[in-house]
């Protein structure tokens, strides 16, 4: 194993950790300022990547795909959130698992009449294909640009949240809802607003990964899993955790894979060490998430402490 | 008219009329995936298998469609309550070798038929074969050893392969490996439904692989050949014809050109019956056949022949009229070996552009008309 392969693996751990904080951010935002768990997250991301990749199919134009499966996301989040989810803050947590998830059978039917049932196609820009070379290794240009837009969206969500009154009210809303309502924000409104920019996020994650996996009905819930391992284990509620989770569970999962079945060959003959590895690398982050709930029930870094 | 005439029609009349009313009603149920990201393998199986109900216009037969969602436990549900409430004569649909799997051996075992139209998995060709199991498509070994065939042929030695960690991947990395000739650069398993395959393509990048063979059937072939496409490698790819079918190519797009494949059956194919196939399904549905819609038009053509002479009621009959496999498959040549598994040809394609559609077209032949499966030596039918 050379010091290239590891670096090139510790890379995609990071770019697969970035694409999870979208996912996780805007989940644990909705359950933090609303206390909402919104299973229908992933039909969003969903909703991007096909928005994205029919518009780009019309217009040949990757960048306005993009556009148009971020705006598509987003419109989708506000209408769901002002038709059902608004109705569901003050019931318990089963209730909204239970519509959330008629809202994912309804937005997977709704995507494959509207799409056909068959995956879409959708390329990189011309731009950024192909790879860079960094020194030690090639490297997917592709990727290397979602590593860098997933720090720019992290750190634009931290500045949105930190340094704006809507991150104020954000934040308010997440400690007291009653109390800033009292004291005149609208938060009918600032729901609805934080609604619609997780599903946004949501929906950049899809339109991004999109390009480089298959855009097909449903693929939001695999995602969806792993955002809620991202959330658990970094607390549930906070961004800084969804970002730290996020990285843990990328970096750990690509590593494991391609680690584990390299440790067993080392006295298992490879067939059988190929399997064994393969099953355990799947259940890595599960126990990653199980030892984080034993030592710290609230998540690495609890938004609620 | 004179009265013998007159009495000979209406007898003739008489005889038809009862001979109508004596055919029973048949049930078929069709367990597929339809939602999902294997969804566009269940919708092809459905739709050929509904071209030829269509263009046989048999009012006798009733077909009941469920989606599986790619699931085991649902598919043993649906399987339990078409056998159950719709009275199901004859199961068909699964497309996964996992859900077939947990359905198929409880199925048979209640007398019901279960004819297979795309999952194949190893044990059901060998020790586990049954009379009432039938598979029209192939067992799941046979176009990977066709393309671990191929890859002698190109001249590979050193191949990197790779697969899902399922019943159907495990019999995709021993068939290619029970051909191969040459050496492995390295071999994984990968999950089912996985869609970055990041960490897979750095480590053939940091191996010396000369040729890749990847078994990544629906979704899991386009995230792969993506990915593939903008990591900078170049290696020539070899595979199953399931990872580069009409259901993925357009999504693929060029990086898919060029891939050789193999194959029971290919659009191109020249042979009445599937000139007439590949027709009338772009006819009725305005896009090409997959692999998996000329296996399940295969399927209910298989049904439909055999109970042209037989009543599924009578089971011996009929499970005899189903060996006999006496209809024209549109892969040409078709006979059923003692496991109830096929006898076919098995061609190499390769991935071409045709009036600016992705599609395959045949470059030669991994096996003969005469090939079958290893497993049937374990199977004591």
């Amino acid at each position: 194993m050379s010091l290239a392969l590891l670096i090139e693996q510790l890379l995609n751990g990071v770019q697969f950790g970035l694409m999870l904080f979208l996912m996780s951010a805007g989940l644990t935002l909705v359950f933090g300022v609303m206390g909402l768990i919104n299973l229908a997250h992933g039909s969003l991301y969903m909703i991007g990547a096909f928005f994205c990749a029919a518009a780009a199919a019309a217009t040949g134009n990757f960048w306005l795909g993009l556009m148009a499966g971020l705006i598509a996301a987003a419109a989708a989040g506000a209408l769901i959130e002002v038709t059902v989810i608004r109705r569901l803050y003050n019931r318990d947590h089963l209730d909204q698992v239970l519509a959330t998830f008629a809202l994912i059978l309804i937005l997977s039917e709704g995507v494959r009449m509207l799409f056909g049932p068959f995956p879409l196609y959708l390329d990189a820009p011309a731009i950024l294909r192909g790879t860079v070379d960094l020194g030690i290794t090639q490297y997917s240009l592709y990727r290397l640009t979602l590593i860098v837009l997933g720090v720019a969206v992290a750190i634009g969500l931290w500045a949105l949240i930190a340094r704006t009154r809507l991150g104020i009210q954000i934040r308010a809303g997440e400690n007291d809802r009653e109390m800033i309502a009292a004291l005149g924000v609208n938060i009918r409104a600032l729901y609805t607003v934080v609604f619609a920019l997780g599903a946004a996020l949501a929906g950049l994650a899809g339109a991004l990964v999109g390009a480089i996996q298959s855009v097909q009905v449903g693929m939001g819930e695999p995602v969806l899993i792993l955002a809620f391992v991202v959330i658990v284990i970094g607390g549930i509620g906070s961004i800084k955790g969804a970002m730290v989770g996020a990285l843990l569970v990328g970096v750990i999962d690509t590593m494991g894979r391609f680690l584990l079945p390299r440790f067993f060959a080392t006295f298992l003959d490879p067939s059988q060490a190929m399997g064994v590895g393969a099953a355990l690398a799947s259940m890595l982050i599960y126990v990653l998430m199980a030892l984080v709930l034993v030592l710290r029930p609230k998540g690495l870094f609890p938004a609620h402490a | 008219m004179n009265v013998k005439a007159t009495l000979a029609t209406g007898l003739v009349a008489l005889s038809l009329g009862a001979g109508a009313a004596q055919a029973e009603s048949v049930t078929i149920g069709m367990i597929t995936t339809l939602s999902g990201g294997g969804a566009g393998l269940g919708v092809d199986v459905r739709d050929g298998f509904l071209l030829a109900l269509e263009q046989a216009d048999n009012s006798d037969i009733e077909l009941v469609v469920e989606d599986d969602a790619q699931r085991p436990e649902t598919a043993v549900q649906i399987a339990e309550r078409m056998i159950q409430s719709e009275r199901a004569d004859i199961l068909t649909g699964i497309i996964w070798s996992n859900l077939a799997m947990a359905v198929v051996p409880s199925v048979v075992e209640q007398d019901i038929f279960y004819i297979s139209p795309n999952a194949g998995p190893s044990p059901l060709a060998g020790a586990n074969c049954h009379e009432n199991y039938f598979n029209a498509a192939w067992q799941n070994d046979t176009l990977h050893e066709a393309a671990g065939q191929t890859a002698n042929e190109l001249g590979y030695e050193n191949t990197f392969i790779m697969a899902p960690n399922y019943p159907a991947g495990t019999d995709a990395l021993n068939g290619f490996k029970r051909y191969y000739d040459g050496e492995l650069a390295g071999e994984l398993f990968t999950q089912v439904g996985q869609t970055d395959y990041a960490a897979e393509i750095a480590q053939i990048r940091d191996s010396d692989a000369d040729s890749i063979f990847i078994f990544l059937p629906g979704g899991m072939g386009i995230s792969f050949m993506r990915q593939y496409a903008q990591s900078g490698l170049d290696l020539p790819i070899v595979s199953a014809g399931f990872s580069f079918d009409q259901d993925v190519l357009p999504a693929m797009g060029s990086t898919a050109l060029g891939v050789i494949n193999t194959g029971q059956w290919s659009p191109d194919l020249d042979n009445e019956a599937n000139e007439a196939f590949v027709e009338a399904f772009e006819e009725e549905y305005d896009r090409l056949p997959s692999i998996y819609a000329s296996q399940g038009y295969d399927t209910a053509n298989l049904i439909l022949s055999a109970l042209e002479t037989a009543d599924v009621s009578d089971k011996d009959a009929f499970r005899e009229a189903l060996r006999a496999a006496d209809f024209d498959s549109v892969r040409g040549s078709f006979a059923f070996a003692d496991n109830h598994h096929p006898i076919h040809r098995i061609y190499v394609r390769e991935v071409v552009e045709v009036d600016g559609t992705l599609t395959n077209r045949i470059i030669g032949t991994a096996f003969e008309d005469d090939y079958r499966d290893v497993h049937g030596a374990n199977c004591d039918m």
